[in-house]
């Protein structure tokens, strides 16, 4: 399955960051969000943006993972060549991540942040 | 306990304006704010200042007061607004005009300035948040440095009981948090209550994104009435927390998504919201259905604010040539590849300067999606281009316009534009330099 079946996300631009929120319909489901939608998953869907810094940050009280990604938008609003120049389609291409069905699992633990890897 | 009524009437410069007029009629507020500044709208409005003193806020600022202006005197609800953009004072001139206009005498309209800090940036040594430079650098191209104020200047002029409040570059959130803690008395150092207005402001300052707008995804996020989208309000406690609900009647949804979506918007680390008035922590943030379309939000908490505020700095960047044309039809992909190709091999023979140049095949990869394997039926080549002057942009277009008579088999539709770009950066300034001034003028 997708991951659009259990989250939803929106992304938000701010100079040449993007924040991506991924949400858990179901409270029940943010343990598999945690493990599954990793940075290093982030970092995969998305590579085609060659994102620089990834950071996690999560939110359990609302079922809610946040991954801010440095660098990815082509210069930030103001600059971009990029037909989506605040990057809003970035939620709709992180949804479309493949991810096992729902089971009940524990919130992963390792590193929400790396440092910048080319 | 005390709750007070605030009404979100825009969420950006473009944004419809019935909604804020339904919201003005029928929801019984306290005020009504619109936030219509975008991080570079305010460089723009500096240009457009240059080359008319008279000009230089928001280009709807008119025709929103003309249609909210008579139901908010009617029912004494007070307006607060970033529509000043570059020139509050000349903004709040002209709502005086309109106030007459209409009719409306004795309208109590104040301008905040002071974030303009411009000689501030150009007489110091800042470094550039963004990368690895200093303001200084970009010197000779810098029209504009504005300073996001906090309530200071609001709270100023509604204890001057102004009716209209129009302001430059102030923070989103504070637009609205500054009519809570003149209503409720909150100190300035009760970090947690400032925190929970900082949220409601944070929450509603996109106006229809957290009322469905911005949400709908077939399937599994229907919203109903889209085409008759109600902006939101708040009902907020003197001690800080709120339900977030709309207007009966009206289409669009609040629920607990579009309130978790809303909350993270251009957040990063949700336990350091950095604003001029505080530090917000929206990491233990609750929220609870109370209904349909009613929202409890609660537990947002603050600590003292840095002490530093942020400077958005617009400067004249590059050049934007940018030329389209469509292929249709059996092989659309195949030529309008071709096509892709001639263009970058024609302006690498021209020599232009150009520093950055993207090809997409629009239904194709224009976004960055990976490719599909099934072709589409047809596809739009879109050539971009930045040059450091005029002339060079242009040469792209003119090239991509020639694809006419000299690209691939049945080329058609050729646009082409050519824009000046405003790069925008920023800074840290002490707070201590930055002074806000409120003007106040009176409709006669």
């Amino acid at each position: 399955m997708i991951l659009r079946e259990i989250a939803h996300s929106r992304a938000g631009d701010k100079g040449n960051t993007s924040n991506i929120s991924v949400i858990a319909y179901r409270p029940e489901d943010y343990a598999l969000l945690c493990q599954e939608v990793t940075v290093a998953r982030i970092r995969a869907q998305l590579s085609q943006f060659q994102p620089g810094l990834i950071r996690r940050y999560e939110l359990p009280r609302l079922g809610a993972l946040n991954f801010v990604l440095e660098g990815v938008l082509g210069g930030g609003v103001t600059r971009s060549l990029a037909l989506d120049t605040h990057g809003k389609s970035l939620s709709s291409f992180v949804l479309e991540m493949e991810i096992p069905a729902p089971a009940a699992a524990p919130c992963a633990a390792g590193p929400n942040s790396e440092e910048v890897i080319r | 306990m005390r709750t007070i009524r605030l009404g979100a009437g825009a969420g950006y410069s473009g944004d419809r304006i019935d909604p804020a007029v339904d919201l003005v009629r029928r929801g019984a507020l306290d005020y009504l704010i619109f936030e219509c500044l975008a991080e570079r709208t305010i460089a723009l409005a500096q240009l457009e200042r240059r080359r008319d003193p008279e000009s230089g806020f928001d280009p709807l600022l008119v025709r929103r007061m003309e249609a909210i202006l008579p139901e908010a005197a009617r029912r004494a609800t007070r307006i607060i607004t970033n529509m000043g953009a570059a020139s509050p004072r000349k903004a709040a001139e002209r709502v005086a005009e309109v106030a007459r206009d209409l009719g409306l005498s004795g309208l109590k309209i104040a301008a905040v300035d002071g974030d303009d800090v411009l000689e501030t940036v150009l007489g110091g040594d800042w470094p550039v948040l963004e990368h690895e430079a200093r303001v200084a650098d970009y010197r000779a191209r810098i029209i504009s440095a504005n300073a996001y104020l906090g309530v200071g200047g609001i709270l100023s002029a509604l204890a001057q009981g102004a009716d209209v409040i129009i302001t430059g570059r102030v923070a989103d959130a504070a637009l609205y948090l500054a009519p809570m803690i003149h209503e409720f008395g909150w100190a300035l150092g009760d970090w947690d209550r400032l925190a929970q207005g900082t949220l409601v402001g944070h929450l509603l300052e996109c106006a229809g994104q957290i009322s469905g707008g911005y949400f709908a995804d077939p399937g599994v996020k229907d919203v109903p009435g889209l085409d008759r989208l109600g902006f939101p309000l708040a009902e907020v406690s003197a001690d800080g927390t709120a339900v977030i609900t709309k207007l009966p009647e009206t289409g669009g949804q609040i629920s607990l998504a579009t309130c978790k979506e809303q909350l993270l918007y251009e957040v990063h680390d949700p336990e350091s919201y950095l604003q001029p008035d505080l530090v917000a922590d929206f990491s233990s943030v609750e929220m609870e259905e109370l209904g349909p379309d009613r929202i409890r939000i609660s537990g947002a908490r603050g600590k003292a604010a840095t002490g530093l505020l942020k400077v958005s700095i617009g400067y004249e960047d590059s050049w934007l040539g940018e030329g389209q044309m469509s292929y249709g039809g059996v092989s659309a992909v195949g030529r309008a590849r071709l096509a892709q190709e001639i263009i970058r091999q024609r302006l690498a023979q021209h020599g232009a300067g150009i520093q950055e140049l993207k090809t997409d095949l629009i239904g194709l990869d224009a976004l960055g999606a990976r490719p599909n394997p099934t072709e589409p039926p047809e596809v739009r080549l879109r050539v971009i281009g930045r040059t450091a002057t005029e002339a060079e942009a242009r040469l792209i277009c003119e090239e991509v316009e020639a694809l006419y008579t000299n690209g691939p088999a049945g080329g058609g539709g050729a646009r082409k534009s050519v824009t000046h770009l405003i790069g925008v950066i920023s800074t840290l300034i002490p707070e201590a330099r930055v002074v806000p001034a409120v003007t106040m003028l009176e409709s006669l």
